[in-house]
């Protein structure tokens, strides 16, 4: 175990927390405003993945494909929302998941009919590729590291956005009080379809830029859908700033956990059994971190709601 | 308290209640002492905390400093739940019954919670007569007998305020705490309500939060007036009502 | 959270007590078990093993949506780690029959005793929770669960563990007769359906149900439900921690897969899409959604474009699932006879 390799773990910890955020910062927002569970937004992620696959594909550069897949994924969230989710709005939250678990269902298979059930790949843009020294003997991935920095860029871009401008300050006071916003006279329904937009393309953002890292696969947002649900309950739901923040922790604890977790078992077992054991058991680090921080703060790090 | 004799314990006393929202003091050293049989009133305009203080009483809310006596004993740290077993009951301002029930139910349910054994897991509870003749006695008393078998969401809400007080009733409490048991009830309903709190009058030691001042006045053996959180009289009806404080601190809004 | 909607079979059971009133509150289980019990000598016509072995599987997994419909239903309690006590079940099988222990005489109550502790640790925590802190804390344990099952490299890890038999019964081995396991899980879920029916109607029951409408109120009359609804958790985990033993039986096999929290997922979708709060709309729900399944996946290998669409409409159609659906057609029936 050296240093060189725990900072590179814990750059691919922070990748792996910006990507989580992408998805957070909308699952929370809906979740937060809308008092709606979304569990098909995890789909919303694979869709985006899927999109910019095809878009690169048929343009034969990653940016284009990027351009088009960010406003094609808009539009798939906006026509979901207007066929499904605001009729349910006004339902219990039972009624959403079992509806939102129909979706996941069906749209796992119907990419599968469109894309076909093997893995689609897409490569790293020739600009992004190789990698760099980021110290003696620390050699990084270039497009990691671009990956890192437009998250930490479109965070901050987000909080100037939910901090200072009008719909923001609307978002802010929706989730924290929905029944106010709407007595001001605010038309709550546009309201609600700006912020499940903006969601589903921040998802679907976070799927475009793994597409070249990861395979893009059906059912890929299935586990990061669970894990985003982890990271928004951690921030306390409805809070940006809080699922920034528990998205780096759930990260880094995962990706360190899963490293570093072998290492400390074998000061207590043989070395093919801590590694074999260590792999299991990492993961469960952060629901562990998700039951302690419920055990001492029952409604997250940063409750919006009194 | 001039007239309450320092040999009688009781049936409640606040001694020294506090509570603040942050810098917001809701509750300002309240003592109060309420005699076995008596029925309390405490008035007082809006915001003045009248709420927060039968919170504390019940134990719904926790209190900064101070401590609450039943019967000389200290309540102040216990639950609401452990209160109510210790004889104090309250009604709440909004309507807090199961509307899933039926006012029978709901009010049989209260005298389960008294019986206890309510870890039997076998037996239709909806057809034990030990739990649902005493319920009935009760619905007989406050006037819904009638209405018994119906969902008690589907009560008038005139009937669901008689329906709260039934179920205070049924804990069979020694002190029964009331807030504002006229909320939201019209001219006849009110009627029926002040009728029916006319016939707990000692039965019960009872403290009535009210706005309605015809009812506090025709009803009350003492009254006491909180205003932001602070006690500024207490005695008899009269009393209070020549009390140039009161009428200070009524004046603009409805005068006693 | 929004308060759960009031299914229509929960206002049946208020029908007056008298004969009539009990032939029309009890015919739906009372018919679906008499299909059950009749469904044996049907299957002798076509393929047996095959029909038996599926609708002995609905029935396990109607066991597990009964005590999940227990808690979710009557107590409002959404656990999203429900599967956990299949596996726990599961694994006392395995793990013990890989011992050399195949006696169900043991075996059935090591996994009660051990799906009850796991339920007494996790509720007690969890039910400090409220709301969708609740269902994320469930799951959570849910997930340890899993993890955990993954990491026993000594029954087979991710891969899980093959049983060498069903289990015995006191040394004789009736359950690989399917006939017999058919009858027997039949019988278990009669039995657990009747026992979870009387705890409904019971004091406890009622304690339970009006936890779940107004926690308050529950307190403003001297109940504090965290005991109750800890028991109720408990008793749940239990009878899923039984379907766990059959599932296993049944299958010849358990895996961590048992507890994923797809799985988790899959039992609440049984449960809601039955109707919730009346046992036997568990029962509906899980058939259901496993025969769907099947016919489904009989047809085209892209069943799931079907399934999806029909659970979305059940919920934007159907109000109170399965059993509401029904419930409304025979009262449209009734206003037009």
């Amino acid at each position: 175990m050296t240093l060189s390799l725990f900072l590179v773990q814990t750059l691919n910890g922070l990748q792996f927390g910006i990507l989580l955020f992408f998805i957070a910062a909308g699952l929370t927002l809906v979740f937060g405003v809308m008092d709606f569970i979304n569990l098909a937004h995890g789909v919303q992620y694979m869709i985006g993945a899927y999109l910019a696959a095809m878009f690169t594909a048929l343009t034969g550069n990653f940016f284009f494909g990027l351009m088009l897949a960010l406003p094609s994924a808009l539009l798939f969230g906006l026509l979901l929302e207007f066929l499904i989710f605001r009729h349910l709005y006004a339902r219990d939250h039972l009624d959403q998941v079992l509806a939102t678990f129909g979706i996941i269902i069906f749209l796992n298979q119907a990419v599968k009919v469109v894309w076909g059930a093997a893995p689609l790949s897409v490569p790293v843009p020739e600009v992004l590729s190789g990698t760099v020294v980021l110290m003696d003997g620390l050699l990084y991935p270039v497009y990691r590291l671009a990956l890192i920095g437009s998250g930490l860029a479109i965070a901050l871009l987000l909080y100037i956005l939910v901090s200072y401008t009008r719909i923001g300050m609307l978002v802010r006071a929706g989730a924290s009080n929905a029944p106010m916003v709407s007595a001001l006279g605010v038309d709550i329904s546009r309201l609600f379809m700006v912020v499940f937009g903006f969601g589903a393309m921040l998802a679907g953002f976070a799927g475009a830029m793994v597409a070249p890292i990861l395979s893009v696969e059906p059912g890929m947002g299935d586990n990061l859908l669970i894990l985003t649900f982890v990271v928004i309950v951690i921030g306390g739901i409805g809070s940006i700033r809080g699922a920034f923040i528990a998205a780096l922790l759930v990260g880094l604890v995962d990706t360190l956990g899963r490293i570093f977790g072998p290492f400390l078992l074998r000061l207590i077992m043989d070395p093919s059994a801590a590694s074999q054991t260590g792999r299991a058991l990492a993961p469960m680090l952060i629901y562990i971190l998700m039951a302690a921080v419920l055990f001492f703060r029952p409604a997250g790090l940063f409750p919006v709601r009194k | 308290m001039a007239e309450m004799s320092g040999s009688e314990t009781p049936a409640l006393a606040l001694v020294d209640l506090n509570k603040a929202y942050g810098a917001l003091k809701v509750t300002d050293h309240v003592s109060l002492d309420v005699a076995t049989g008596e029925l309390h009133a405490i008035i007082g305009p809006n915001g003045a905390g009248k709420t927060t203080l039968i919170h504390q009483m019940s134990g719904l809310a926790r209190s900064d400093s101070g401590h609450i006596l039943l019967d000389g004993q200290d309540i102040t740290g216990l639950s609401m739940a452990t209160r109510v077993r210790k004889g104090l009951a309250r009604s709440f301002q909004i309507t807090s019954i199961i509307p899933g029930f039926t006012g029978l139910e709901n009010v049989a349910l209260a005298v389960q919670a008294r019986l206890g054994s309510s870890f039997r897991l076998f037996g239709a509870v909806s057809r034990e007569e030990r739990l649902n003749a005493p319920a009935r006695d009760i619905l007989e008393t406050v006037g819904l007998l009638g209405r018994a078998d119906l969902p008690a969401g589907l009560l008038s809400h005139g009937e669901k305020r008689q329906l709260e007080l039934a179920i205070a009733m049924a804990t069979e409490p020694r002190v029964l705490l009331l807030d504002e048991p006229l909320a939201g009830t019209g001219p006849e309903e009110s009627a029926a309500v002040i009728a029916l709190l006319r016939k707990l009058k000692g039965r019960y030691t009872i403290v009535l939060i009210e706005h309605d001042m015809d009812a506090v006045f025709a009803l009350a053996d003492r009254v006491s007036v909180l205003v932001y959180g602070r006690i500024i009289a207490s005695g008899a009806p009269d009393a209070v009502r020549q009390d140039p404080a009161v009428r200070e601190a009524y004046l603009g809004e409805e005068g006693p | 959270m929004t308060p759960l909607p009031q299914s229509p079979a929960a206002v049946e059971t208020r029908l007056p007590a008298t004969r009539a009133g009990f032939m029309r509150r009890e015919w739906l289980p009372i018919m679906l078990f008499v299909l059950l019990a009749l469904l044996p000598f049907a299957a002798m016509l076509g393929p047996e093993k095959y029909t038996l072995s599926l609708v002995t599987r609905v029935m396990i997994f109607a066991l597990a949506a009964i005590s999940l419909d227990l808690i979710l239903g009557y107590g409002a309690l959404v656990s999203f780690g429900h599967a956990a006590f299949l596996g726990i079940g599961g694994y006392a099988v395995g793990i013990l029959a890989a011992h050399g222990v195949q006696d169900a005489a043991l075996q059935v109550p090591v996994a009660l005793l051990a799906s009850g502790l796991f339920a007494l640790l996790t509720g007690a925590i969890s039910l400090r929770t409220k709301g969708v802190y609740f269902i994320m804390i469930t799951l959570a344990f849910g997930q340890m669960a899993f993890f955990f099952a993954v990491s026993l490299s000594a029954y087979g890890g991710d891969d899980g563990l093959t049983l060498a038999s069903r289990s015995k019964l006191f040394g004789l081995a009736w359950l690989e007769n399917d006939r017999f396991f058919y009858a027997l899980v039949l019988a278990l879920l009669i039995g657990c359906y009747a026992l979870t029916r009387a705890i409904v109607a019971s004091r406890f029951g009622r304690v339970i149900r009006g936890a779940k409408e107004n926690p308050v109120r529950m307190e403003a009359v001297g109940f504090s439900p965290f005991r109750y609804q800890l028991a109720a958790y408990v008793i749940a985990g239990m009878i899923c921690g039984l379907a766990g033993v059959l599932l296993a039986n049944q299958a010849e096999f358990v895996a961590p897969a048992y507890m994923a929290w797809q799985r988790s997922g899959e039992l609440i979708v049984m449960v809601i899409l039955g109707g919730l709060g009346s046992l036997h709309g568990a029962i509906i729900g899980a058939a259901a959604f496993l025969l769907l399944e099947e016919i489904l996946s009989g047809y085209t290998e892209h069943w799931k474009l079907i399934f999806g669409p029909f659970l979305v409409l059940v919920v934007l159609f159907a109000r109170g699932g399965l059993l509401g659906l029904l419930a409304r057609v025979r009262g449209k029936d009734r206003a037009d006879g």
